[in-house]
């Protein structure tokens, strides 16, 4: 009697667990799980939403992509505004959540918080959209700025050259804050010991930073940047808004990866090559988590 | 100093946008520019109403977050305790699945997730603009960190007394993890407002379009009137930034925790 009881709880229990997990794993499994191995699927495929037949072709569109100019101009774009983007970022978000964590700084810290927070709140699209106004070649606030220091004006987001730049600016103008905070954080959770026992050894600030502080934040700097340059790579929206008006220019030297994807695949219909396309933008994902575990896992 | 420097430039942005939306479209092209508008009109907010239904956008956006972050609030917390509080066969199978997956972006899949919404029929519908954002796996490991730590005696003693799993949930662990459920909501409303290129795929039915799709359309038909588009702009950023300046301790918090607990 007391043994079925019990048995009867046990399985009482994983029916709970089972059940209760239910809604999260169907919505995992439909809308995560099979699209991602199906993107794998489709990359073998010659395929349309348009076509009538859709056929498998192996490795065609890999061998295509590596000869698509395009592909690898959006490749070496996104990688050089993921490494700007990412190092800029995070050396002025350190410097200023260093400052702000300073003893001296009282309730205006809180303040500053606030004013470095205002770009993180505020959605890219508005964003990007005052930014293409402020980079306007004739009128915008930049090229006045620049024409008081006696700088001729710039086309900022007409030349090719200069546009990865100007979003790399406002880029990192729009996410320093975010760092910013989760630093903030991770400063006030170092013993103070640690500082006052530097002071008594004569630790010069750059031996406190070096030998202190750094170490200690480092499971959060390698999260931060691991997070960072995922997102980074998948930069999408600010290019999209402030520059599809010159995405038709020859050499398209402001396409980024995810612009690319989208424009094969929901412009030109071209699936199973945007599918491709986004196979090598998953590995390259997949080899910056691998390589953020290896880190991580090493500090433990 | 540097400090007050860069304050300046995060608020610059901002101000000049406003200065803009302000200005008559003379005014706008004027050289040099002027901080301080000679003649302020408000026609800029009035032709922008006239032009596209900002209301109907923010409605659509406000509903999409709200369901996003309510399905991410229930399933995050419900899992995250079954995760956290529970053995069963297959459990670690489960969380390795949804630990694995959880650092790859939508923009790796949505070709194929456009196929499979398309064959749903679900384009321009707000399920299918809603569908790959119900359930985060960040919020499902955020809550399970959260949950570990409310004792097993508290679920213990309640179990003696006869309450189902189901009630546990309810009485205990969403009360004791109301500040974790805090931040997750704050950090998924945040993330469903700003969603865009998912959105950008999916609707074409402008009475459908979210506050950011509606600002880059509205941004494309007027790409010289800036003195519209910054009006448009302020219309988009003025809800977020109000909400932000009354909760502005809880959201930096919530967001630097759930950036911290990843």
């Amino acid at each position: 009697m007391e043994g079925k009881k019990k048995k009867r709880k046990i399985s009482n229990l994983s029916l709970f667990c089972y059940v209760g997990l239910l809604p999260t794993m169907l919505l995992y499994v439909l809308f995560r799980i099979i699209p991602i191995f199906d993107t794998l699927r489709l990359s073998l495929y010659s395929w349309s939403v348009l076509a009538t037949k859709n056929r498998f072709i192996g490795f065609d569109n890999f061998s295509k992509l590596f000869k698509d100019k395009i592909f690898i101009t959006s490749l070496v774009n996104t990688t050089l505004f993921t490494i700007l983007v990412v190092l800029f970022s995070f050396v002025l978000s350190l410097a200023l959540a260093i400052m702000l964590n300073n003893r001296k700084m009282g309730r205006f810290s809180a303040v500053y918080q606030l004013i470095y927070f205002l770009p993180v709140v505020t959605p890219m699209v508005p964003v990007a959209v005052m930014w293409k106004w402020i980079y306007d070649p004739q009128y915008g606030l930049l090229n006045y700025f620049l024409s008081l220091f006696g700088i001729p004006s710039q086309a900022w987001l007409i030349y090719p050259n200069l546009a990865l730049y100007a979003i790399v600016i406002m880029s990192v103008w729009k996410i320093i804050g975010y760092y910013m905070v989760i630093f903030l954080v991770g400063l006030k959770n170092i013993p103070k010991d640690y500082y006052d026992a530097a002071s008594i050894d004569g630790a010069v600030e750059w031996q406190v930073f070096r030998y202190i502080t750094l170490p200690s934040l480092r499971p959060i700097l390698l999260y931060v940047l691991v997070v960072a340059t995922i997102q980074t790579y998948n930069v999408f929206t600010q290019v999209y808004v402030m520059t599809s008006d010159i995405q038709g220019a020859p050499g398209r030297l402001v396409r980024v990866l995810v612009y690319d994807i989208y424009e094969n695949g929901f412009r030109y219909f071209k699936m199973g090559y945007a599918a491709a396309e986004s196979v090598i933008l998953l590995l390259i994902v997949l080899i910056l988590t691998v390589f953020e575990f290896r880190l991580i896992g090493k500090e433990d | 100093m540097v400090l007050i420097l860069g304050s300046i430039l995060m608020v610059i942005p901002f101000v000049w946008m406003f200065v803009t939306s302000i200005k008559p479209s003379i005014e706008v092209l004027s050289w040099p520019p002027s901080f301080i508008p000679k003649s302020p009109t408000l026609e800029n907010y009035r032709t922008v109403f006239r032009t596209a239904p900002f209301l109907r956008y923010f409605l659509n956006t406000f509903l999409i977050s709200t369901i996003s972050t309510l399905s991410i609030l229930f399933t995050s917390s419900l899992s995250g305790f079954i995760f956290a509080k529970h053995r069963f066969a297959g459990r670690n199978v489960l969380f390795l699945v949804m630990l694995t997956t959880a650092m790859i972006p939508l923009e790796t899949y949505m070709i194929s997730l456009y196929i499979l919404i398309n064959k749903f029929g679900w384009i321009n519908t707000y399920q299918g603009v809603v569908a790959p954002i119900l359930v985060m796996s960040f919020g499902v490991f955020f809550m399970r960190q959260s949950i570990l730590s409310i004792p097993d005696e508290l679920l213990d003693a309640a179990r003696i007394d006869g309450s189902s799993e189901w009630r546990i949930y309810t009485t205990i662990i969403l009360p004791l993890s109301r500040s974790a459920l805090g931040a997750l909501a704050i950090f998924s409303y945040m993330s469903a407002w700003a969603f865009f290129i998912w959105p950008l795929i999916v609707i074409n039915d402008r009475n459908l379009y979210t506050m950011e799709l509606g600002l880059t359309m509205f941004q494309k038909r007027f790409t010289v009137d800036y003195g519209l588009i910054s009006a448009g702009s302020i219309i988009a950023v003025l809800p977020i930034l109000i909400i932000f300046l009354i909760l502005q301790k809880n959201i930096i918090e919530g967001i630097a925790i759930t950036g911290l607990k990843g």
